[in-house]
C-alpha cells in the first residue's frame, strides 16, 4: 500500500534541509585549463583558500588546454562562470573590448596590487583599468654557455656593442654566436620581441602589435637593422631545425648563446649543462636609455562580466594574488610568482635570476603570439624566419607584413 | 506491394543494397562538399556568426602570393609524382621473376606504402636534417659544403616530393605486379617467335595490355599529389616561411590551424583545389564510362 500522505510529509521535510544546507555555502564556479602538473598545485589553493573561506564552495571546471581556447568564447557569452583562465596583454584586449571581463581595479586598490604585481600592471592594464590578476609568469633572455665563453676568453657582454663584438671573436673560433632553431616559427620571434623592446622600447613594441604602427616605419627598420649586425653570426640552416636541436648545438659548445624561455633549462640540464656551465642574462641594451621591458608570457585570472558571485570572486583574486600564496604555488609550477614580495627556491639560481629580471622590469610583453592577433602573429613571424635567412629581402617582407596589417586590424 | 516487389525485385534490389552507402556518401561527403562551397561566400572566424561577402575570397586570392606559390607547388608535385609510374613500372618488371625468394623481395619492396606518412615524413625530415642527417652528411664529403634540403626556400618542395614518391612507387609497383600477372603469355609467345624483344617488347606488347593498371595507377597518383597535406605538415609546416606550402595545407593553416580563424577564406581555397580535383576526376569518370558502355 502507498502511503501517499507520509510520503509527501518526507518529501517536503527533505526538501526543507536540503536548501537549508545549501544556503549555508556559497558557490564559486572556476573554469580554467590546467595541464596535470599545474591541476595538482592549483587544487591545493583552492584547499587552501576554502579553509580561509569555510562559506565558499570553489567547483573548478578544467578543460583541455588547447580545447580551452575556443571554449572561452562561448562560455563567456552564455552561462558565464564567475572566474576564468585567459593571458594577460593584447590578448585579453577582445574580451575587454568586447565588454565581457570585468573591471577588477577596486581589488587592485584595496590589495596595493600596483605595488607588489608593479611589473605585471601594465600588461593588465587598458585604458587606466586593472582586468584581472596574474598568477605566474616565466622569463625570456639569453642563455649562455660558460665553457665556450671561457674557451674563446670573452666576457659576458654588459652593452649590444660588446655582444656584437663577442660574436665575431666565437665565428673567428668557428662557434655559432646565435643559435636558434626556427622550424616551429615561435623562437624567431623571442628573439625579435628583445630587438623590438631594447630598440624603441615597451610601448612603440605593444603598438606595433596592436596594429598601430606601420610595419614599413622606419623605426621598425631599425630595429632590424640592428638584428642585421648578429644575423651573419646564427647558426645556418636554422629553418630546418627544431628548438631543442638547436638547444643540443650549445649544450655540445658549438655554439654561444640563446634567445629562450626559462622551460628549456630542463633541455640544458638533461643534455648535460649544469648550474657552472650554464648561464643566464638579461638581454643587453641597444638604445640608451630606454626602461628595460622583458618578454614574460603571463597566466591570468578573471572575472567574467556575466558572473553570478562577483564578491566572492574578488576575494579570490585578492587570495592568488597575494604574496605566500603565489610562492606556495609557484614551487608547484616551477615557474615565478609575480608578486614582487613572493620567495623563490633558493636553490634554483634561473629562478632566482629570473625573478629578480622581472620584478624589477619596467613592464612586461607577452611574446609576439600572444600580443597579436593570430593572423598577425603567423605572417610576422614567417617575415622574421624569412628575414634570418634571407636578410636582403627586408623591403619584400616589410610590404608584405604592412598589407596583411591592413587586411587583419580591421 | 509485395505484388510490385515480386514484380520489380531485380531491379530494386541492387538500389537497396546500394542505398546505406548512398546514404553514408551524400551525408559525409556530397552535402558538406555543398557546405563548403557555401562557406566560402562568408567572412566567418568559426564563432561569431557569419558575415555574408560574396565572392570577396575569391578575389582576394587572386591577390595572395601565398595562393601563388601553394599552385606552383601543386603543379611541382602533379609532375614530378608522376615519375611514381614509370618508376613503379620498373620495379614491378625487375621483380616479375621467379627466383628463389622473390616474395620476400617484393614485401620489402612494398613496405613503404604500409608506413604511415606521418612516419615517413618524420624520418626523411632527419634524413635531411642538417649537422646530423644522413644525406646533408654525405653531401657535404662529397662536395665539402652541407646543404639543408628542409631550409633552403627552393630545394624543399623537391625534397618533400622525394620523400613521398618512396611510398607511391611502392603503391604504382604492386598494381603493375597484378597487372604483369595477366598479361597473355601467348601473346609474348608470338612476339617473341617475330623477334621482338626488350624495348619494342615493352612497348608494342607488355604496356598495351597493362593499360588497364596504368590508369589506376594515374588516378592514384594524381589524387595523391594533390592530397599532399601529411608531408608537408609534417616535414616542413609548409616552411620555410612558406615555400613549401601547397593548396590543402594552405587551406588547413587559414581554417583550422591555431593561427588561422578565417573559416571563410579557407573554404574558398578547399572550393579552389576540389576543381582542380574534378577536372581530373572527370576525366577518369568520363573515361571510364566509356570504357563499360562499350563494354
Amino acid at each position: 500500500m502507498v502511503h501517499k500522505k507520509t510520503g509527501a510529509l518526507a518529501l517536503v521535510a527533505a526538501l526543507l534541509l536540503t536548501t537549508a544546507a545549501s544556503a549555508q555555502q556559497r558557490v564559486l564556479k572556476y573554469n580554467a585549463d590546467f595541464d596535470p602538473l599545474p591541476l595538482a598545485a592549483f587544487e591545493a589553493l583552492i584547499a587552501d583558500f576554502e579553509a580561509a573561506n569555510p562559506d565558499v564552495d570553489v567547483q573548478l571546471n578544467n578543460f583541455d588546454h588547447e580545447g580551452y581556447k575556443t571554449a572561452i568564447r562561448n562560455f563567456l557569452t552564455a552561462d558565464s562562470p564567475d572566474l576564468a583562465n585567459w593571458y594577460a596583454g593584447n590578448r585579453m584586449a577582445p574580451f575587454v573590448n568586447a565588454g565581457q571581463f570585468m573591471d577588477v581595479s577596486d581589488v587592485w586598490e584595496a590589495n596595493g596590487l600596483g605595488d607588489s604585481l608593479a611589473s605585471a600592471k601594465a600588461s593588465m592594464t587598458i585604458d587606466g583599468k586593472q582586468w584581472g590578476v596574474p598568477y605566474t609568469y616565466y622569463q625570456w633572455g639569453i642563455y649562455y654557455n660558460k665553457d665556450v665563453y671561457k674557451s674563446v676568453g670573452v666576457e659576458v657582454p654588459k652593452t649590444w656593442a660588446e655582444f656584437v663584438s663577442n660574436c665575431e671573436k666565437f665565428s673567428a673560433a668557428g662557434i655559432d654566436c646565435l643559435t636558434t632553431g626556427t622550424k616551429a616559427l615561435w623562437p624567431a620571434a623571442g628573439i625579435f620581441d628583445y630587438m623590438n623592446l631594447r630598440t624603441n622600447g615597451y610601448e612603440f613594441h605593444m603598438d606595433l602589435t596592436a596594429g598601430k604602427i606601420a610595419w614599413t616605419d622606419d623605426r621598425v627598420r631599425a630595429t632590424f637593422a640592428e638584428w642585421a649586425k648578429i644575423q651573419p653570426y646564427t647558426t645556418a640552416n636554422h629553418a630546418a631545425l627544431e628548438w631543442e636541436d638547436a638547444a643540443a648545438l650549445m649544450v655540445q659548445g658549438k655554439a654561444a648563446n640563446y634567445v629562450m624561455g626559462n622551460f628549456a633549462v630542463g633541455n640544458f640540464k638533461a643534455g648535460g649543462m649544469t648550474n657552472d656551465t650554464l648561464g643566464f642574462m638579461q638581454f643587453p641594451e641597444i638604445t640608451p636609455g630606454i626602461p628595460r621591458a622583458e618578454d614574460a608570457p603571463t597566466d591570468t585570472i578573471h572575472i567574467p562580466a556575466g558572473a553570478q558571485n562577483v564578491d566572492d570572486a574578488k576575494k579570490f583574486l585578492a587570495f592568488v594574488a597575494s604574496a605566500d600564496v603565489q610562492s606556495k604555488l609557484n614551487v608547484g609550477l616551477s615557474q615565478l610568482p609575480t608578486n614582487k614580495n613572493s620567495t623563490v627556491p633558493a636553490d634554483d639560481p634561473f629562478l632566482v635570476a629570473g625573478f629578480e629580471t622581472l620584478s624589477t622590469a619596467y613592464a612586461l610583453a607577452q611574446f609576439f603570439d600572444r600580443d597579436a592577433p593570430a593572423e598577425m602573429a603567423k605572417a610576422g613571424m614567417e617575415g622574421f624566419q624569412q628575414f634570418m635567412v634571407q636578410p636582403e629581402e627586408l623591403d619584400n617582407i616589410l610590404n608584405r607584413l604592412e598589407q596583411v596589417r591592413g587586411q587583419v586590424y580591421k | 506491394m509485395s505484388a510490385y516487389w515480386k514484380a520489380n525485385q531485380r531491379r530494386l534490389a541492387p538500389w537497396m543494397f546500394l542505398a546505406p552507402g548512398l546514404a553514408i556518401f551524400a551525408l559525409y561527403v556530397i552535402i558538406p562538399i555543398f557546405q563548403s562551397i557555401w562557406y566560402s561566400f562568408y567572412d566567418w572566424d568559426g564563432l561569431s556568426p557569419p558575415v555574408w561577402i560574396g565572392t570577396a575570397n575569391y578575389v582576394e586570392l587572386t591577390t595572395d602570393p601565398n595562393m601563388v606559390t601553394s599552385f606552383w607547388n601543386n603543379l611541382i608535385w602533379l609532375l614530378l609524382y608522376m615519375l611514381a609510374v614509370p618508376l613503379g613500372l620498373f620495379i614491378a618488371i625487375f621483380l616479375n621473376q621467379t627466383v628463389r625468394g622473390i616474395r620476400i623481395y617484393k614485401s620489402l619492396f612494398f613496405f613503404p606504402f604500409v608506413i604511415s606518412q606521418v612516419v615517413v615524413g618524420l624520418i626523411f625530415s632527419w634524413f635531411y636534417a642538417p649537422n646530423f642527417g644522413p644525406l646533408y652528411l654525405l653531401i657535404e664529403q662529397v662536395t665539402g659544403k652541407g646543404v639543408a634540403l628542409l631550409a633552403d626556400p627552393d630545394l624543399v618542395t623537391y625534397g618533400i616530393i622525394a620523400a613521398g614518391l618512396w611510398p607511391q612507387i611502392a603503391y604504382v609497383m604492386i598494381l603493375y605486379l597484378t597487372g604483369l600477372n595477366n598479361v597473355a603469355p601467348d601473346q609474348v609467345e608470338a612476339a617473341r617467335l617475330d623477334g621482338a624483344k626488350g624495348w619494342r617488347m615493352l612497348w608494342y606488347v607488355i604496356l598495351p595490355q597493362l593499360r588497364p593498371a596504368t590508369f589506376i595507377a594515374v588516378v592514384v597518383t594524381v589524387i595523391g599529389a594533390l592530397r599532399s597535406f601529411d608531408l608537408v605538415s609534417i616535414m616542413t609546416n609548409g616552411g620555410p616561411f612558406g615555400s613549401s606550402r601547397v593548396l590543402s595545407y594552405y587551406m588547413y593553416e587559414q581554417a583550422l590551424s591555431e593561427y588561422g580563424y578565417r573559416m571563410g577564406y579557407g573554404a574558398a581555397i578547399a572550393v579552389v583545389l576540389f576543381a582542380i580535383m574534378m577536372v581530373f576526376i572527370s576525366g577518369f569518370i568520363w573515361k571510364m564510362w566509356r570504357d563499360e558502355t562499350e563494354r
